[in-house]
This record gives structure tokens, C-alpha cells and sequence, in this order.
């Protein structure tokens, strides 16, 4: 065997303490089939080597936890009468910045294997996506080529995608952020954990045929993304969402056996990945024959199988004796299944080819949580943080055409209807979606043969994370539940897909320590646990720096009664428009002041976690008394953005009046957080007042529903059939039909 | 009546229409495994959407050569009632059961979205009990929806009463903005010359429960009961 030295470590993306650490695990030099193992499974996306630290002062714990961060393949949340909900975000950034399309599926490939290697039935996709401004052709390319690849994928899955955001914005033009999330239902009883143990119990391949394309992925995404990356093409892996759905339907039926001790899908790192994270977790050993996996080309030498990313197959260890009846299911479903090895008690894998042993390493010292290397990165407060706190509302000018503010918002692509791309995803597939035909503020999908629904959202403003990490991403999980809340729903965990850029930049780093903090911050009072997710580091270039750092947040909500779904949409003239929250005089990172103003210096707009949460309990008594018509958030566009898309979906309008403490650009177009604009039919005006009263959250009566037309101060904005026509085809004119 | 749903290897609406005969209608539903050979004395054959064979080659190009369907192709024969939902409608295009083609949407693109629906005839089991007058909101999610025939095939089609629905707008005009994905006369849904083999791209299955907030659908699977139990 062919001894390594710390030149091929380097090679490999290891750094020389790593490589000497190896030698030490191993007791002598490792050739390069373990140093390539190494390699991978101490990158950063498999090993969170500079998140972990930071990661694990998250709160994870919750009532309602059956499967916590880092236990399994995704978190596990327990919904009430038998039902569980597995859920998770993950991010596939780097390919799809090099091949948008292939990037693109796969990453709802992977995701959705997460969801399915537990036991449950995914039900729900929802998508988060970045890129550069769509002045650029290379951008409008990445983003047609990023939605067929989701919609192509998913769509043969079979599962709809129901919700989503897309924001466009110059830091991501080299770096678009492609995160995909997906939600699956399970029975109790139903999971299987990913796991290995039983001395002589046979381990499986199932699925696909395992080929070249994918070899290093998850050490190609632990790197800035560079000129020479194209080399990395390889890197990236081809979807088949046909063989995904054939390996969902027999992998749900095979669990049904109970013949199945543990199983894992095999995603970044490959069999490696599973092999060793089961192994340690079940706390034995595995041997097994890489000649017996099914390969699509000839002569793929150890490593490459070994590392191979090749997509939709699982690891399946089986419990002797019952291997038949697992066959039986992948043969009716036309699937690969072989044995390639066996359980042993060594806690070692042992890879055998052609009878000869051409690896051999321990399992624990591979993963996180056992050998895999922990830092501690240095960080430091970027110059341009107390830069942004200088900013005043008073060295901004008052346009003192406002109609002309509304147009620009309205036509931003930031904030116009984003159906060009939505239309494009099967969003109805499970008969299940309930905001198909009514609006609201999260998605909404029904768990048949039950009263319960669930609510999903994605949610991060990145801008704001920018301006201030900390508050910026405390924003993002608080503006994630006042979706849910919005929709009815009681919030009741995150995921979290962690985009930033390069981790030994002290002032990257920054970000990301503020993040967390952040996140902790929300998620503790929201009572939101946060069970896992994904973290994209090395989201930048050499030509434009870092991305905006990008939290982006999951989260899950659930309706225990599918009665109190609450829409957003205005349902009657003369239903009166309240504002729930408090009006502040702040425009601080608002798209107005950074596409109308061009002003970007700035904080984090006016955020009270106290508040917010108070005010969220009232949102959530309103719906339950009945109170209420609609219910939508303040959030991009600020409140007149949010007026309107109350509006559109009847035809309806408004009429507000301002408020004379606060500037009329800021009360219109300002992103203050903590708000909702609900409609209140005339009958329950008294009792509405009345509950408001007995909270501490303000209120303030705006006006009241028209038949079309939008006024403000007494002063036409127009007719809301103008503003749906520009609003809704933003997208076409720029991207075509 | 006792219902047969196919599922194909790449099926994904199946579970959709057998949830609604079974829960909504209250009928007995079995499920055909395409590679079996026994239709186990079912009325009424029901093709569902979804991507057959991963649809990598023509959309039910692959799906028409399964051992049930050479059953199901008999069955049709001997007047059975076989009905095509999205994928199952190119199946049964592929398989010769019913005229025409279906090509890619114009706009080249998959599209999901509520459209409406004109009701061309009552003269079919399907649309028996619908309203001529009343356009139907019913989604579409396809990317290969755009119905073609020569044109011999469509004045047969036209001249047999064989156009089951057209594409409209709200209000029930047939209009060329309303043509979402180029099909020719905005077609929708027909049926054979002999009225048992019935394709529609539209998911009625998808607006057929309150709980949607759209019934525009069930109308189709109540017309199929009402006339089959009178």
C-alpha cells in the first residue's frame, strides 16, 4: 500500500496537525485510501470542525424533542397523537454556483433522504434561494437553471413545494445560496435510527449504482469558491428523482419488515459517511468488500467508491436471518440491494478489495463528536459594524413623492411576486396544501386522517444579519414565528442552514458568533428548540468577499386543530385595518433605504424580543377567539408592502392614515419588526378593542378595506388592479414567460 | 363501484385519487401494481398522474408497455371504463387509447396552476352531471400538457363530440391567453369514439375536498357515480 505523506494531506484539504493527528490515531503513516477517508470525514461539512463549538450553546432541548441536533439525520418532533414531524434545511451552495441545474436537484435530493432514511414520508418542500442582481445574464442563468433543478427533482418526487424565498442581492453573484428544506410525517413506531450494531448482521447498498461523479463534494464545499474551481466540476453530482421516489416507496415498505436494525442515506462523503457515523453510533465495527458495491464504471479503485457521492442510495444493516424479506421489497421495486459486508465488535471499518485490505480505521475517531477535530476560531469585530451604528433617520431626506417610493417597491424584485418561480414547482401534489387557494402568511399542510396541519416557513432577512449578526438573525427566528403565528399555527422548532463566508476570517467569524448568539437569544424565548440543520461555510470569492452572512431559519409550527388556520388576505370592504405592534421612527435596513436610497451603512432595524413575543401571544388569542379576518406581517416592503399584498388577492384596497410622530416615509415603508396588520369585521370591533386592552401591546386603528382603490392621507396610490398587474409580472418581464 | 387505481413505478398522484374515492365518495378502491396481470374485477380503471418510469423519455412512453397495461388495453376493448389523469392521459395517448399527443408546454416549462375549465358536452360518463355553463377551477401540474392531433383527428374529435373540456378564462371564454400550455382548440380533457376511455390534463382530485377550499372537481367523480349506479 502506497504510504502518504503531509504534501498529499495538503492536497486533500488536511492541515499538517490534522495529518499528524491521523498518524497518531492510526500508529503509523495512512495510505491514501485512509488519508482520503480522513480527508472527508474531517472536512468542515462533514465534521462542523469550526461550528461545533459555537453550535452546541444552541438550546435543543423541548417537550416535544423525540430526536435532537445531532442524534439523527434530521430533528424529530413530536406533534401530538402518535405523529411525528422530521424536518430539516440543508444547503447546496457550491454546486449549484457551479452547475445550477445538477446543484440544484440534488440538494432536494438530499434533503428529502434525510427526511426518508428516519421512516417518515416527506410532505413538504420549501426552498430558500440567493442570488446576484438580475441585471446580469450569468445571474438570470444560475437562477433558471437553480428552479428547474428543484422543480424537476421535486416535481418526479412527487412531493409538493409549498413554500420559499428568493432575494437577490450583488454579494451573491459569484456565491447564490441554495437552500432546501423538506418536512415528512411519521407514525410512532414507524422511525429507524441510523445506527449499526448486532455482531454478523449483514450491511446493504440499496438504490443506485455507485459511479465517479461526486468524489471530494463535501471537501469541494469546505473551500472558497475560485477561478480554478471549474476543475472541481466532477465534484458536483447528477440527480435521478425517479430512482428517489422507486428508493422512498421501498424504503418506507422495508421498514415496515422490521427486519431493519438501522439505516442511513448516503450523501456528502458517501459510504464512508454512513459507514462510520452508524458504526460509532452503534458502537461496533463493519467489514466490508468494496468489489461486492454495484459501480457504473470499471475500475473505480477503493477510494473513489469509498467517496463516491453518487445519489439515492442507502446503507441498510440488516438483522441476520431476515435478509429475504428485505430483498423481496428492493426486487419489486427494481432497486439495487447487495450485501457488501458484515457488523463486526473491532469498532474499526476494515475495506477489503479483492480479498485484499486496503483500509483500516477506527469509526469513532472519523466523526464529530468522537475523533473528528474541534476548533476554537479567533474572531473580531469588523470596522464597518460601528460605521452602521452612526447612521441617523435625519441624514436621509423625505422623498417627497411617496407614490413613486410605492412604485419602485412594488417592481423590486425583492419584493414582487415571485409565482415565476412558485408556478414552476408542483405545489398541490398529497392533496394536502391548504394555502393553494387562500393565502397566509406560512404554509399550511394538512396531516391527512388527522384535525392537525402543520405550518412551515424559511425565513432570514440577510441584509439585517449583516448590519447587526446578532440582532439580524434573533430577526430572523422571530419573524419565522410571527409567520407561523400569523397562520395559526404555535411555533415549536427550527432548523437552520448556517451560509457564511470563510470561517478563518476573523471578522467572518465575528458574524458567525453573532448569529448564534442571536439565534439563541429567539429560539430560547420563542421556545423553539433548534434540532439541527447545516452549516455552509466558504461562501465567498476572491473578486466580491463574503456573502451576507445568512442564518437562514426553518422553521416548524403546528395547528392542532386545523379550525384555526388564519389567512392574510383583506376579505370585505368596510373591515377596519388595525396595526398590532408599535410604529417607530426607523428605516434602518429597509429595502427603501437600500434601493431607493442606495443607503446600506446602516443597523439592523428596531427589534424588542420582549415585545415581539407579547405581541405574538395576542396575534395568537385573536385567531383563537375569532376576532380577527386576516392576519400579515410587517416584514420587506415594510407596512404599505404589506397593506397591499392584503389586498391583491381579492381585488380589495385600503384606506390609512399616517401617523404625525413618525415620519410618513418611515410609517409606510420602514421595517420596524413586531408588527401585523389584521382587518377586524365591524360586529367584532368591540371585542376586539377589548382584548387589546388587557395587553401591553400597542394598537393603532389605520383605516379601513375599499373596493379597490389605495389611498393614504387622503392621497391616491391608485387602484390595486394597477399595482397586482406590475407586481405580479416583475419577474416575467426581466426572466420571459 | 369498485375502482382500480394503476401505480406505476414513478406514480405519485395515485394515493391523491384513491384518497378521494375512498374518503370523499365513499367507494371501494383497489390498487394495481403494474406488473400484475389481474384487474380483480374492478368498473373503472383509473390512470394516475405522476412520472411514470421517471417520464426520461416521452411521458408514458415507457408506462404503455407495463404488463398491466396490455389488461387494461383489453379491458378498454371490451368497453371498460378507463380514465387518464395528467401522466395517465399521456399513457394512454402512448397506448393508443386515446387520439392525439402531448407535447411540451409551449412556454417550455412545468406549470402548476388553478386554470379554468369549459365543460364541452354532458354526453360522457365523466362530465354527465356538470354544468355546460359554469367553468370549472381545477389545477394543472404538467410540463408536457400541450395537447396535439392532426387535423383529421380533431374534426373526428369535434365532429363525435369527443372534446370533454377546453381551457377558458374566468368566466368561461375560450381564449388564447387562457390556452396555458398551447394546446390546439385549448384542449383539456376528451374521450375515445367509443365514450369509455376518458383523458384529462387537469387534477380533479386536487379540488375535491373542503379542506382545499375548492370542490370544482368533485362534480366529474360524482357524474361517474350517478350515472353508473342509475
Amino acid at each position: 500500500m502506497q504510504l502518504t505523506t503531509v504534501e498529499t494531506a495538503k492536497d486533500l484539504g488536511l492541515l499538517p496537525e490534522e495529518f499528524d493527528r491521523i498518524k497518531e490515531i492510526l500508529g503509523r503513516t495512512p495510505n491514501f485510501t485512509e488519508l482520503s477517508i480522513f480527508s472527508v470525514m474531517w472536512s468542515e461539512h462533514c465534521s462542523y470542525k469550526n461550528s461545533i463549538t459555537w453550535l452546541k450553546t444552541l438550546p435543543k432541548d423541548g417537550p416535544r424533542m423525540l430526536a435532537k441536533a445531532g442524534e439523527e439525520n434530521a430533528g424529530m418532533v413530536d406533534l401530538g397523537d402518535g405523529v411525528a414531524c422530521v424536518f430539516k434545511i440543508e444547503s447546496h451552495n457550491h454546486p449549484s454556483a457551479l452547475e445550477p441545474y445538477q446543484g440544484a436537484a440534488t440538494g432536494v435530493g438530499g434533503i428529502n433522504r434525510d427526511i426518508f432514511t428516519m421512516g417518515a414520508r416527506p410532505i413538504a418542500q420549501l426552498n430558500s434561494l440567493r442570488f446576484g442582481n438580475l441585471d446580469s445574464e450569468r445571474n438570470k442563468w444560475l437562477l433558471k437553471g437553480v428552479v428547474k433543478g428543484i422543480g424537476d427533482y421535486g416535481n418526479a418526487f412527487g412531493i409538493p413545494t409549498v413554500g420559499g424565498e428568493l432575494f437577490f442581492d450583488d454579494c451573491y453573484t459569484i456565491n447564490p445560496l441554495v437552500n432546501a428544506m423538506s418536512a415528512g410525517i411519521v407514525e410512532s413506531g414507524g422511525t429507524v435510527s441510523a445506527t449499526s450494531y448486532g455482531v454478523g448482521n449483514p450491511v446493504y447498498i440499496v438504490g443506485s449504482s455507485t459511479g465517479k461523479d461526486g468524489i471530494h463534494g463535501a471537501a469541494f464545499a469546505s473551500k472558497n469558491i475560485t477561478e480554478d474551481s471549474v476543475n472541481d466540476l466532477p465534484s458536483v453530482q447528477v440527480g435521478d428523482p425517479f430512482q428517489e421516489k422507486l428508493l422512498l416507496e421501498a424504503t418506507l415498505e422495508v421498514i415496515r419488515t422490521g427486519a431493519v436494525i438501522g439505516m442511513q442515506d448516503m450523501g456528502a462523503a458517501g459510504i464512508i459517511c454512513s459507514n462510520s457515523e452508524m458504526s460509532a453510533k452503534g458502537e461496533h465495527g463493519m467489514r466490508v468488500d468494496l468489489d461486492k458495491v454495484p459501480v457504473r464504471q470499471e475500475n473505480m479503485k477503493p477510494f473513489e467508491i469509498l467517496l463516491s457521492e453518487s445519489q439515492e442510495r442507502m446503507l441498510i444493516v440488516v438483522e441476520k436471518g431476515r435478509e429475504k424479506e428485505v430483498e423481496a421489497v428492493f426486487e419489486k421495486w427494481d432497486l439495487n440491494c447487495v450485501e457488501i459486508g458484515q457488523v463486526t465488535d473491532t469498532k474499526r471499518l476494515e475495506y477489503y478489495m479483492d480479498g485484499e485490505l486496503v483500509a483500516d480505521v477506527p469509526a469513532d475517531d472519523l466523526v464529530l463528536g468522537g475523533g473528528a477535530p474541534v476548533y476554537k476560531r479567533e474572531f473580531r469585530e469588523p470596522a464597518y459594524y460601528k460605521e452602521n451604528q452612526k447612521f441617523s433617520i435625519d441624514d436621509v431626506k423625505e422623498p417627497e413623492n411617496l407614490v413613486a417610493v410605492a412604485e419602485h417597491l412594488v417592481s423590486h424584485p425583492n419584493i414582487a411576486s415571485k409565482r415565476w418561480v412558485s408556478e414552476q414547482y408542483d405545489s398541490m401534489v398529497g392533496t394536502a396544501t391548504m394555502t393553494t387557494n387562500k393565502p397566509s402568511d406560512a404554509a399550511v399542510v394538512n396531516i391527512k386522517g388527522t384535525d392537525k396541519a402543520i405550518a412551515l416557513t424559511v425565513d432570514c432577512n440577510s441584509r439585517y444579519v449583516y448590519a447587526d449578526p446578532q440582532k439580524g438573525c434573533a430577526i430572523a427566528v422571530a419573524e419565522a414565528a410571527r409567520n407561523i403565528t400569523c397562520a395559526g399555527g404555535e411555533p415549536v422548532a427550527i432548523t437552520n442552514c448556517l451560509n457564511f463566508g470563510n470561517p478563518y476570517v476573523p471578522e467572518v467569524y465575528w458574524q458567525f458568533v453573532g448569529a448564534i448568539k442571536g439565534m439563541g437569544e429567539a429560539c430560547t424565548k420563542f421556545e423553539t428548540p433548534v434540532t439541527g440543520g447545516n452549516v455552509s461555510f466558504y461562501n465567498q470569492s476572491s473578486d466580491e468577499g463574503p456573502v451576507f452572512p445568512t442564518p437562514t431559519i426553518g422553521m416548524l409550527g403546528v395547528l392542532d386543530d386545523v379550525k384555526t388556520f388564519m389567512t392574510s388576505d383583506f376579505k370585505a370592504e368596510g373591515d377596519l385595518i388595525y396595526l398590532v405592534g408599535e410604529s417607530v421612527n426607523d428605516i434602518a435596513s429597509s429595502q427603501y433605504l437600500a434601493s431607493f436610497h442606495n443607503i446600506t451603512a446602516c443597523p439592523a432595524p428596531y427589534f424588542d424580543l420582549e415585545k415581539e413575543y407579547a405581541m405574538h401571544q395576542v396575534i395568537k388569542q385573536l385567531i383563537s377567539q375569532n376576532l380577527i379576518s386576516s392576519a400579515h406581517d410587517v416584514s420587506d416592503g415594510g407596512l404599505y408592502i404589506a397593506l397591499l399584498e392584503s389586498s391583491m388577492p381579492n381585488g380589495l384596497g385600503f384606506s390609512i392614515e399616517s401617523d404625525d410622530d413618525i415620519r410618513k416615509d418611515a410609517f409606510l415603508f420602514g421595517e420596524a419588526q413586531g408588527r401585523v396588520v389584521v382587518s377586524v369585521k365591524p360586529e367584532n370591533q368591540g371585542a376586539f378593542i377589548e382584548l387589546l386592552a388587557t395587553s401591553d401591546t400597542e394598537l393603532s386603528l389605520l383605516g379601513s378595506v375599499t373596493a379597490g382603490q389605495l389611498s393614504v392621507d387622503e392621497e391616491s396610490f391608485g387602484d390595486v388592479k394597477e399595482s397586482w398587474a406590475i407586481y405580479n409580472n416583475v419577474l416575467h418581464g426581466i426572466l420571459g414567460a | 363501484m369498485k375502482f382500480g387505481v394503476v401505480i406505476f413505478p414513478g406514480s405519485n398522484c395515485d394515493e391523491d385519487v384513491i384518497y378521494v374515492l375512498e374518503h370523499i365518495m365513499g367507494q371501494e378502491v383497489v390498487r394495481l401494481w403494474h406488473k400484475d396481470h389481474d384487474l380483480q374485477g374492478v368498473d373503472f380503471i383509473i390512470l394516475p398522474g405522476g412520472f411514470s418510469f421517471g417520464d426520461y423519455l416521452r411521458s408514458g412512453a415507457i408506462a404503455r408497455f407495463s404488463p398491466l397495461m396490455q389488461e387494461v388495453i383489453q379491458f378498454a376493448g371490451k368497453g371498460g371504463y378507463v380514465m387518464g389523469i395528467c401522466n395517465g392521459f399521456q399513457i394512454l395517448t402512448e397506448a393508443g387509447l386515446l387520439p392525439g399527443a402531448l407535447l411540451h408546454n409551449s412556454n417550455r416549462k412545468f406549470i402548476c396552476h388553478n386554470v379554468y375549465l369549459k365543460t364541452e358536452t354532458n354526453n360522457s360518463l365523466i362530465t354527465s352531471g356538470l354544468d355546460l355553463q359554469k367553468p370549472l377551477m381545477i389545477p394543472i401540474a404538467h410540463g408536457e400538457g400541450n395537447y396535439f392531433a392532426d387535423a383529421d383527428v380533431l374534426k373526428g374529435l369535434q365532429d363525435n363530440d369527443q372534446i370533454l373540456f377546453r381551457y377558458c378564462d374566468e368566466a368561461g371564454n375560450i381564449t388564447q391567453d387562457s390556452n396555458i400550455n398551447g394546446s390546439l382548440v385549448n384542449i383539456a380533457g376528451i374521450c375515445n369514439s367509443t365514450r369509455n376511455v376518458f383523458g384529462m390534463m387537469p387534477h380533479p382530485e386536487r379540488a375535491a375536498d373542503s379542506i382545499l377550499a375548492n370542490q370544482d372537481g368533485l362534480g366529474i367523480f360524482e357524474s361517474i357515480l350517478k350515472t353508473v349506479n342509475a
